[in-house]
């Protein structure tokens, strides 16, 4: 096996993990479309798709300038500001991840019974996802040269002109990017919604399939949703633009200017106390004031509890795996031969991303039930799922890491008599391997608070932490779902801390 | 250096291999269908089911193995499976789901022994199947926002103007849409889309009967149409999502009366007919409708001479509207429901 050279072995295996991950896409679409095309308009052309389109299209609205707002304000001001406790910020603000949207809402929703319908929605998506916008546009104003500004404000500019004028274009891609996360989120979210009384695609998805199970009207839905998912991917290439943001050479990097808060260090805190009670301390006492209810009564099964955990961990770790092994060829293609053919195949599993979990659960289930029955109602349907919905975060990890690697290390090592094999597992795997636990944990925690792929697809008897959660919270047995919240949460914990690295390391 | 490296990274291969190894030994320890077992689609309350199921391994030696899902998705899914179905029997929770088995040609007949355990009223003309209990529609109310005597007569009102945003229901589930279907089989498609309409504008929706019946109960909403099952469920326990409320029966053989029945069939594909046909006996033998009566499910008991929860008005007082369950279609009320923009 040649290190570098052309390699069959694996450009057939990335071509076997595009092909797959195309696959609910193709499903769907002809499921959908089976109806025969004067149906279909017939099902789509109608009030309810039009109401389903408004309250989407009000949720998108109303959530999205709020995550870029509160994303963006609070990174500035933990990263360009003398906020006092700049760190102590950082790792509060980001920590919202460590809980689940659902878990969220349940917490809320338990509270504050009446705050359902979009108003509820909108304050817990906005809680639960503003870090996605947040993490990026930290971690660039870290890494952004100061010099621009300087050199801007030697041209006369005032401190916030400035700013304005160097720093934000900068800071559009990552904008942009936190803001597509938030918005495909917003597109695939039904735990959240489902508790707030909110339809949207997906909930109605799961409705139809609860009607009907693998019919056309549930893939027709499921094909509006995927269209509004590529409609809002090519927004965000429209909207990043062409800007520039990398450094040319190296060279001492300017400390960024930090702005003096002065008489506005005392609203900013009570700001960014509010945003973390809110985010934060809501979910966290209402899961312990429940849990302690739940200790008090002794109406803890601990017994389930653990073999609930158990599974959770070892789908998540399967998963973990799964995702690693798919994204492999292809990261290992594109780091030795960016060809034509290689980058297409990478493109083709970030299609994936944009997958909402239960297109896939609807895909899967359609096609094991109508043509690989032997593969209905199994463990590995629902692996795959896992591996198609999150390969892409394994394969961002796996290409930095190989990028560590360069052919040349792998080229000496062959010149020294090692076969492919060892030359992986003795130059490359070491190397990477930092990259690749990155890579696995970011599935494995994503694998284990997966509601609606889950829902469609667990096989009878394997019960997961999000599912028997949302079992017990679905009929407002608040108490009952507080200890699996609570060790969702305790299983989040790591990613957050991962997170994190990535803002502080950068420098 | 290397070797040390080399170390951890072969300890961390053999933790994570060994991990998955557990998991999926224990995924399939889980679940995967027995070809010993009787396999029982059940979209019932798996506690009854359960109690059922083990019951019956005690009293027979026939091992079994539940599958539970919902009504309406399950119905289909067998359907789906058609004559590969691993389903030996199919228990729900309302019977139009049933119906949709029975009308792809897929049950056979219940043994008549088995069916002369339940009244004739309650198994379907074509006796393609049977009930195994039965729940019944009912307004819970807070008297706080609803008077008693501003109350309804029929269910058919709450489609008026007047009751608009005054009403909740659960239009998503199997339940709600078993109550459709008996009004569609009683008042005729007109009547039925015209409420179903009145529903969609007027009415608040909730994701199930418990969300329904507690947003009554905090008085977020005055009533809701529900099954009695949940509120005496409630009653019996710690009344936290009841004590604010009352129901109210429509009677007078009313929509709003309806009774739905829970039913249990054999499927013409089964391999093992004879203990399949056996279960459904034990289902509604005394001794079997003696563990729903017990199960503190607060459903009825529907065999002959078996007594429901004593907390429960008897059935024969609900005064429910006559109703062949066979004539029950789910597929038309999902279209009604789905041209109503409800689904």
């Amino acid at each position: 096996m040649p290190a570098s050279s052309k390699n069959p072995a694996a450009l057939l295996a990335a071509t076997l993990v595009a092909v797959l991950t195309v696959l609910p896409l193709v499903v769907v679409t002809s499921k959908g479309l089976s109806l025969g095309w004067d149906q279909a308009s017939e099902f789509l052309l109608r009030p309810r798709i039009a109401e389903l389109l408004r309250h989407t299209g009000a949720l998108m609205a109303l959530t999205l300038p709020a995550t870029l707002v509160i994303g963006v304000g609070a990174a500035w001001l933990v990263e360009r500001t003398s906020l006092p406790y700049a760190g102590v910020w950082r790792m509060l603000l980001l920590a919202p991840l460590a809980v689940p949207a659902f878990v969220s809402s349940y917490a809320w929703i338990s509270w504050q019974p009446g705050l359902s319908g979009l108003g509820g929605a909108v304050l817990v998506t906005t809680l639960a996802y503003y870090p996605f916008v947040y993490l990026p546009v930290a971690a660039m104003l870290r890494r952004l040269d100061g010099a621009d500004e300087d050199v801007a404000r030697s041209l006369g500019l005032t401190p916030t002109r400035a700013a304005l004028r160097t720093v934000l274009p900068r800071l559009r891609p990552a904008i942009c990017g936190g803001g597509l996360l938030v918005a495909l989120h917003l597109l695939a979210e039904y735990g959240v919604l489902e508790m707030m009384r909110y339809q949207t695609f997906t909930t109605a998805i799961l409705q139809q399939y609860a009607v009907g199970f693998s019919d056309a009207a549930g893939s027709l839905l499921a094909l509006v949703l995927l269209v509004l998912c590529v409609g809002v991917l090519g927004l965000e290439v429209g909207a990043r633009g062409r800007t520039r943001v990398a450094r040319i050479g190296s060279g001492a990097q300017g400390e960024p200017p930090r702005a003096r808060l002065g008489r506005w260090t005392v609203p900013s805190l009570l700001g960014l106390t509010a945003l973390v009670a809110l985010a934060l301390a809501v979910p966290l006492v209402m899961v312990v004031r429940w849990l302690a209810v739940g200790v008090q009564d002794s109406a803890i099964d601990v017994g389930h509890l653990l073999t609930v955990t158990a599974s959770t961990i070892g789908l998540a770790v399967a998963g973990g795996l799964g995702a690693l092994l798919a994204a492999l060829p292809g990261a290992w293609l594109l780091s030795r031969h960016r060809t034509a053919t290689s980058i297409v195949l990478e493109r083709a599993t970030f299609v994936a991303s944009s997958l909402p979990g239960v297109v896939v659960g609807l895909a899967l289930v359609t096609l094991t039930v109508s043509w690989f029955r032997p593969a209905y109602q199994t463990i590995g349907v629902l692996l795959l799922a896992y591996v198609i919905l999150f390969v892409p975060r394994a394969m961002v990890s796996l290409r930095a890491g190989l990028a560590t690697a360069p052919p040349e290390l792998s080229e000496a090592a062959r010149s020294l008599r090692l076969g492919g094999p060892a030359t992986f597992a003795r130059v490359v795997l070491p190397l990477a391997l930092p990259s690749f636990l990155t890579g696995f944990v970011l599935v494995a925690l994503a694998v284990s608070t997966e509601l609606t792929a889950t829902l469609l697809l667990a096989p009878t008897g394997t019960d997961t932490l999000a599912l028997a959660f949302w079992a017990s919270s679905d009929e407002l047995d608040y108490v009952g779902a507080a200890p699996y919240a609570a060790l969702m949460i305790a299983l989040c914990v790591p990613l957050t801390l991962l997170l994190r690295r990535q803002i502080v390391e950068e420098r | 250096m290397t070797v040390r490296r080399r170390t951890v990274i072969s300890a961390l291969l053999a933790l994570t291999a060994s991990t998955t190894l557990a998991a999926c030994g224990g995924g399939d320890e889980e679940y995967k269908a027995d070809p010993a077992s009787l396999q029982i689609y059940s979209a019932q309350h798996h506690e009854i089911t359960d109690a059922w199921a083990r019951a019956f391994t005690a009293k027979t030696g026939i091992k079994t193995q539940v599958r539970s899902g919902k009504d309406s998705s399950m119905g289909h899914q067998i359907v789906e499976e058609g004559a590969s179905s691993p389903a030996d029997v199919f228990l729900t929770e309302n019977s139009p789901a049933m119906t949709v088995v029975e009308r792809a040609r897929l049950l056979a007949p219940v043994d008549a022994t088995t069916r002369a355990q339940v009244p004739a009223a309650m198994t379907p003309s074509s006796n393609a199947w049977l009930a195994i209990a039965a729940r019944s529609t009912v307004m819970v109310y807070n008297p706080d926002k609803l008077p008693a005597d501003q109350l309804p007569t029929s269910l058919m009102d709450l489609a008026e103007p007047e009751w608009k945003d005054k009403w909740g229901a659960a239009p998503g589930g199997a339940d709600f849409q078993a109550i459709v279907a008996g009004m569609l089989a009683q008042k005729g498609e007109a009547a039925t889309a015209s409420w179903l309409k009145g529903l969609k504008d007027g009415s608040k929706t909730y994701q199930n009967n418990i969300a329904t019946m507690k947003a009554v109960n905090a008085g977020e909403v005055p009533a809701g149409i529900i099954y009695h099952y949940y509120w005496y469920r409630d009653q019996a326990g710690n009344k936290d999502g009841t004590q604010n409320t009352r129901l109210h029966y429509f009677k007078n053989q009313d929509p709003g009366a309806f009774v739905s029945l829970s039913a249990g069939g054999v499927l013409k594909s089964s391999k093992k007919p004879q203990q399949a046909q056996a279960f459904l006996k034990f289902v509604t033998s005394p001794e079997g409708q003696k563990i729903l009566a017990d199960s503190k499910s607060m459903e009825y008991a529907v065999g002959n001479g078996v007594a429901s929860d004593a907390a429960l008005p008897p059935l024969a007082s609900l005064q429910a509207p006559p109703v062949d369950p066979f004539t029950l279609n789910s597929d038309q009320v999902t279209r009604l429901m789905t041209d109503a923009g409800i689904l």
